[in-house]
């Protein structure tokens, strides 16, 4: 059974578009619902949801800063996801955290809880193919898609296994390194989007250094699709407010339908 | 039972793995194969051993200690990994992982540090091997071991902050992974202890049994083919007390792990997934990882590598929190006693041997006094002033 993140996603490729995947921050400020949910009318796809942890080693300033101020605001595994549960975004959610957070609420009631929440999908960006069984089986029996990353260092024998676990859409590391806005597309993005492209027929879609409308457009000529995630928490850092945010979500819309 | 191989996934029981990111993974198994097959190789070994022996001074004397053991009332043994060029056992390891960067091709280490001993220790190896190095420290352990940091500078090392979190080791180690990312093609992470993904606390305890192998030979040497009762070494990430215990192991001394009582990762028994593996660690009923607190930068750190919470699931070993200020006692008490300035991470162990005294009458101690205390000096003239 397909599972609505990679539905939605195959319905906008499908129709001959790109994929936009923002993320938001969960519990960063007051309005990050209204956020997420003007990011969603603002024309993504689907949209992930942060569940901030205090060690975030895939992640660059921007989304470290969003962690420290969401946790610092209170926020909670429990917190976000009862909100995101009343939250009607009206397009499917993944949450992106780490290990630890599903590991120490126990896989399956972690994914009992997302499912709880209506959420459909989850990234957990420590947990790499070799240790991800015993989440996933969780995973699978509460119909939680679990997306893997596939990095440009996987040597071209690793690809094939990772995106047949991968579950939703398959996330192309778009560089070495960790997330944050870079000034130039690095080639790698479209590299890994090709070699991804040859081995599956799972959306595609590249994240990590796309920070601008021009970078989703350039890579999106070989992926499915990008998901943008400290260019829109910036915003939210900033204090843009839901409108704001969706502005800029808009504007990587506009310029995906132009390409 | 004995300290060997960690299952092909990298599990010490139920701990351990590699829980890394994707970009990480291949590098992490090309540094297991390369380790496999170095280990295996007698070139390497001997190129190693020679650096052990005519660079950083091993063997390291086993000293008994006469007027400690009559203040106390047990046979006190230290095995003097102070002695050690750079002041601590934290040489073993980088030079085994140096060596191994070379043989690897990387031209680059990067490594984390708390107290300063690990950063000095793999700026060293950098300098002998023409290598580029960078550390990141947390700007409060910059603050508190100022000497360390300028040792590092003078070594060549780039010493960078990590301004992140507590801003003390945990924060280090996520800095280095951070870079580690955008450069593991060229670069090797140095690792300090016997923590991180698979295969570093295996490696890094390999690196460290020689202080353990040597120690069983000395003791065998001055206890008639004997073993001690009790055998004690400090713990942050444990690599120090993973380098005497794999001596030991397999004999029926008590191994004893002696813990800050502010960061006791064991003594709170929960399991969590933080920089790489799977071990006891510090954190609060979220599994957001909690900050550690300890007099001491080097063990100023939430988890402990997974072995350790292995032997302790096994009661194999036991861990024991003390706390500052019995450390504080300690470091003078050795000092006075035996005219040694231990590290303040190496006094805790120290000063788990003079707590217990009662409990330890008349036995035989071997204390692994893992660093020296020159570094130290500053911040205890504030503590004592």
């Amino acid at each position: 059974m397909i599972g609505s993140v990679e539905q939605a996603l195959r319905a906008r490729r499908d129709a001959g578009g790109s994929c936009l995947v923002p993320y938001v921050t969960g519990g960063l400020g007051d309005d990050w619902l209204d956020t997420a949910r003007a990011v969603a009318a603002a024309g993504a796809d689907a949209i992930e949801i942060g569940i901030p942890f205090s060690d975030p080693v895939m992640d660059g300033p921007t989304i470290q800063a969003a962690n420290d101020r969401a946790l610092a605001a209170g926020a909670t595994p429990q917190s976000i996801l009862d909100q995101l549960r009343d939250a009607d975004l009206g397009i499917p959610a993944a949450v992106m955290t780490y290990g630890n957070i599903a590991y120490h609420m126990g896989w399956e009631r972690f994914a009992q809880s997302l499912a709880a929440a209506g959420v459909a999908g989850c990234i957990l960006p420590d947990v790499p193919l070799e240790e991800t069984g015993p989440w996933t089986e969780a995973a699978d029996a509460a119909g939680i898609e679990t997306i893997l990353l596939a990095a440009p260092t996987a040597p071209d024998s690793r690809l094939p296994r990772i995106v047949e676990r991968s579950r939703g859409f398959v996330y192309g590391v778009g560089l070495l390194g960790i997330t944050g806005v870079r000034e130039a597309l690095a080639a790698s993005a479209v590299e890994i989007a090709g070699r991804l492209k040859t081995v599956t027929d799972l959306p595609v879609l590249v994240g990590v250094g796309i920070g601008t409308p021009a970078q989703a457009v350039e890579v999106s000529k070989v992926a499915d699709g990008v998901v943008v995630g400290s260019a829109v928490v910036q915003r939210m850092l900033d204090g843009a407010g839901p409108e704001g945010v969706a502005e800029l979500v808009a504007e990587f819309r506009q310029a995906l339908d132009a390409k | 039972m004995t300290m060997t191989e960690p299952t092909a996934e990298g599990r010490f029981g139920d701990f351990g793995g590699m829980f890394v990111p994707e970009t990480l993974v291949p590098a992490c198994q090309e540094l297991d194969r390369a380790f496999r097959e170095a280990w295996a190789d007698p070139s390497f070994r001997a190129e190693l051993d020679h650096l052990l022996t005519t660079y950083a001074g091993r063997p390291s004397p086993l000293t008994e200690c006469q007027n400690l053991s009559e203040a106390l009332g047990c046979r006190i043994l230290l095995k003097r990994e102070d002695l050690n060029h750079t002041g601590s056992h934290k040489i073993n390891n980088v030079l085994g992982q140096a060596l191994l960067a070379k043989r690897m091709g990387k031209t680059r280490l990067v490594a984390e540090t708390g107290a300063g001993q690990h950063g000095v220790a793999t700026a060293t190896a950098a300098a002998l091997f023409g290598m580029d190095c960078i550390v990141y420290m947390g700007t409060v352990d910059i603050e508190r071991q100022k000497l360390n940091v300028f040792r590092m500078q003078l070594l060549g090392a780039e010493v960078r902050p990590a301004e992140s979190g507590s801003q003390t080791l945990k924060d280090a180690v996520n800095e280095a992974m951070r870079h580690w990312v955008s450069v593991v093609e060229s670069t090797h992470y140095c690792l300090g202890s016997v923590m991180g993904p698979h295969p570093y606390p295996w490696m890094v305890r390999e690196f460290h049994r020689v202080i353990g192998d040597e120690s069983r030979q000395q003791c065998a040497e001055l206890l008639d083919g004997g073993v001690p009762d009790v055998v004690v070494a400090c713990v942050g990430g444990g690599s120090n007390a993973a380098g005497i215990f794999a001596g030991f192991a397999d004999t029926d001394a008590l191994l004893v792990g002696a813990e800050p009582a502010g960061g006791a990762a064991v003594g709170r028994a929960v399991p969590g997934i933080v920089h790489g593996s799977r071990s006891y660690l510090m954190q609060d009923e979220w599994g957001q990882v909690l900050e550690a607190e300890s007099i001491s930068a080097g063990l100023d750190y939430p988890g402990i590598g997974p072995e350790h919470a292995h032997l302790a699931a096994t009661g194999r070993a036991r861990y024991e929190p003390v706390t500052d200020a019995e450390v504080v006692e300690a470091f003078q008490l050795l000092a006075r006693t035996e005219g040694i300035i231990p590290a303040l991470e190496s006094a805790h162990a120290i000063a788990w041997v003079s707590k217990c005294r009662d409990e330890l009458r008349g036995k035989t101690v071997l204390i692994n006094l893992s660093g020296r205390g020159d570094k130290d000096v500053n911040q205890m003239m504030d503590e004592l002033g």
